[in-house]
């Protein structure tokens, strides 16, 4: 079985359903019209800022703030382009097209990741250019330090979420199981034990905090998170290996 | 060529299919014929490598389906008109199949004009009736043109117009030389189909015979005989050494003894019939008769205690006699047991 074979299989799935559209297209202007917005807020707001919220006033990171939503949507994406598979039934045809599960999976979140990657990169320097346009003279500018691995590692993330939800739509099956789970997860559960205090150290570590980390150009004051961007982003990558391992162990194990 | 070789599949203490052997040969139909729940459809995702066997063996031209290179170029299924994306058109539907086999696209237009869907070629599946996503799920068996090709209930749910076309179709692959394996529940389908017949109840397999010996096998025959002498023609048959056995109405049934037999017999003796008439139980009894045994040897460690059809509850309306249902049998076989006990 010709791997460039199930490529261009996968490819013409994913194009021809539209889900790929209006998911992507959400997370596209939804990331970019809260960042505008929320850019704009902020940089209205530095007057009435503390000296120490000055100091950490970070103009990159603000003008992602519109990830937090649009992310959800890259989660809907991941959930529905393996999901799908099984709550419509294809998977059997598709099985029995491919029969070598790994190559059918891998190849199927190839093309989901590869176009992803591609919206993600889009949706962080729209996102960037945009934000700091409505921020006056409190802008960053793209070669400040740290700010183009900032806007790269935006689109990079937006990419693992998705990959991500991928995994693990591939080992629960069930769309609705699947973003029963993530949504709460990554909209409220993560956020609240990452800002309770006693519960920080292990929200520290969670995919989508870690991830984050990669968007800072400038670190908050009291800063004491035990990696840097990088170390943030291969915490993430782990869990999103973790996912994809969990569900082609799955996949190979079940019957379809 | 699909050969099975002691093929199980258990589900915890339940056994779907049980030690399944046999060969599905080319140039002809072959009709895999077993009650609902039987395990056909087990049997079938097991060969196309869905399901796992928990023992034994299913092989493709003498491959496992896994090693098979493009598959749908070796064996086409149809499985369930329901498995694809209903949001996805007729034609991206089999382009992405073909694709991933390496066909080419001036394929999908051939298989979508074999089937008679190019109109709503553009249309998504969800707006498909039961009976084009039949033939968009047969369009899908094409594909590759293979030589071995598999339907499971292809019949189920359609007009007469598509049962026509799909028995047709089947029959016209079968001439080309190619291997076809249909699976239904109705042996009158069967009957006008297939070629060749393996019968499977419970997961076992029942019989493995051409559809003409598995008739012949099968289905009783017997005469049938009415007479206003009826106590005189009891002694004569009986003088002639011949078993009689009473049907109610003041009919008379004889297994084993010609029809010209009989009535020369009754000639000879001076009396007059009313009735003299062979008669040949149908298909469907006989297919019931076969699948009901399976049923009993199951529940009866004793199967030789109350052959079947020979209980005052067996069938005995003949051909024209409307056959029971499922459920009247299997009534039918615990009353027999009950008397029994």
């Amino acid at each position: 079985m010709a791997a460039t074979q199930v490529l261009r299989s996968e490819w013409t799935k994913i194009r021809s359903v539209s889900s790929t559209v209006w998911t992507l297209g959400l997370a596209v202007v939804v990331s970019i019209g809260l960042g505008i917005l929320i850019s704009w807020l902020a940089s209205n707001d530095f007057d009435n800022l503390g000296a120490k919220d000055r100091m950490g006033f970070d103009a990159t990171a603000i003008s992602f703030a519109g990830m937090g939503l649009g992310q959800l949507a890259m989660i809907v994406f991941g959930v529905l382009v393996v999901a799908n598979e099984y709550s419509t039934g294809m998977i059997r045809t598709s099985l029995s097209a491919v029969p070598q599960r790994g190559t059918f999976l891998f190849c199927k979140i190839a093309v989901a990741t590869l176009l992803a990657l591609v919206v993600g990169l889009i949706t962080a320097f729209i996102a960037f250019f945009a934000g700091q346009s409505v921020m006056g003279e409190h802008k960053a500018s793209i070669g400040d330090a740290g700010v183009l691995r900032a806007v790269i590692g935006a689109g990079l993330y937006m990419t693992l979420i998705a990959v991500f939800s991928m995994g693990v739509a591939a080992m629960l099956r069930s769309p609705m199981l699947s973003l029963g789970i993530l949504m709460p997860f990554f909209f409220l559960i993560s956020n609240i034990l990452g800002n309770v205090s006693a519960t920080e150290k292990i929200g520290q570590f969670l995919p989508d905090q870690a991830g984050l980390k990669i968007m800072e150009v400038v670190s908050p004051v009291d800063d004491d998170t035990p990696y840097g961007p990088w170390g943030g982003f291969g915490i993430m990558a782990l869990w999103v290996v973790a996912a994809l391992i969990g569900g082609y162990v799955l996949l190979k194990k079940r019957d379809a | 060529m699909i050969e099975l070789a002691g093929l199980t599949k258990r589900y915890g203490e339940k056994v779907a299919v049980d030690r399944l052997t046999f060969t599905v040969r080319p140039g002809i139909v072959t009709g895999f014929l077993g009650p609902n729940g039987a395990g056909k459809s087990t049997t079938m995702r097991m060969l196309l490598g869905l399901d796992h066997p928990t023992a034994g063996d299913v092989r493709i031209d003498g491959l496992h389906y896994d090693q098979l290179k493009d598959p749908m170029t070796y064996i086409g299924a149809l499985l369930d008109a329901k498995a694809m994306h209903g949001g996805r058109s007729a034609f991206n539907h089999l382009l992405c199949l073909a694709q991933s086999n390496g066909i080419p696209r001036a394929r999908v237009h051939e298989v979508l004009d074999t089937v008679g869907l190019t109109a709503v070629a553009g249309k998504k599946a969800k707006g498909f009736s039961l009976g084009m996503g039949q033939r968009l799920g047969i369009a899908g068996a094409l594909l590759g043109d293979p030589q071995i090709l598999m339907f499971d209930e292809p019949v189920n749910g359609l007009d007469p117009e598509g049962i026509h076309w799909i028995r047709n179709l089947m029959k016209g692959l079968a001439a080309q030389g190619r291997t076809v394996f249909v699976s239904s529940h109705l042996m009158s389908e069967m009957a006008l189909t297939a070629d060749h017949l393996v019968v499977i109840g419970q997961g076992r397999l029942l019989a493995d015979t051409s559809m003409a010996d598995f008739i012949r096998a099968n289905s009783r025959s017997y005469v049938r005989l009415r007479s206003p002498q009826q106590e005189r023609l009891r002694d004569v048959l009986h003088e002639a050494g011949i078993t009689v056995v009473e049907a109610g109405n003041g009919t008379l049934e004889v297994d084993g003894v010609g029809a010209d037999r009989l009535g020369e017999l009754a000639a000879g003796a001076g009396l007059v019939l009313h009735e003299l008439s062979p008669q040949q139980a149908s298909l469907e009894e006989a297919f019931m008769q076969l699948t009901a045994e399976s049923v009993e040897y199951h529940a009866h460690s004793d199967p030789a205690s109350s052959p079947p059809g020979a209980g005052p509850g067996a069938p005995s309306g003949g051909v024209s006699g409307p056959a029971p249902g499922w459920g009247e049998q299997w009534n039918q076989q615990q009353a027999r047991k009950n008397e029994g006990a």
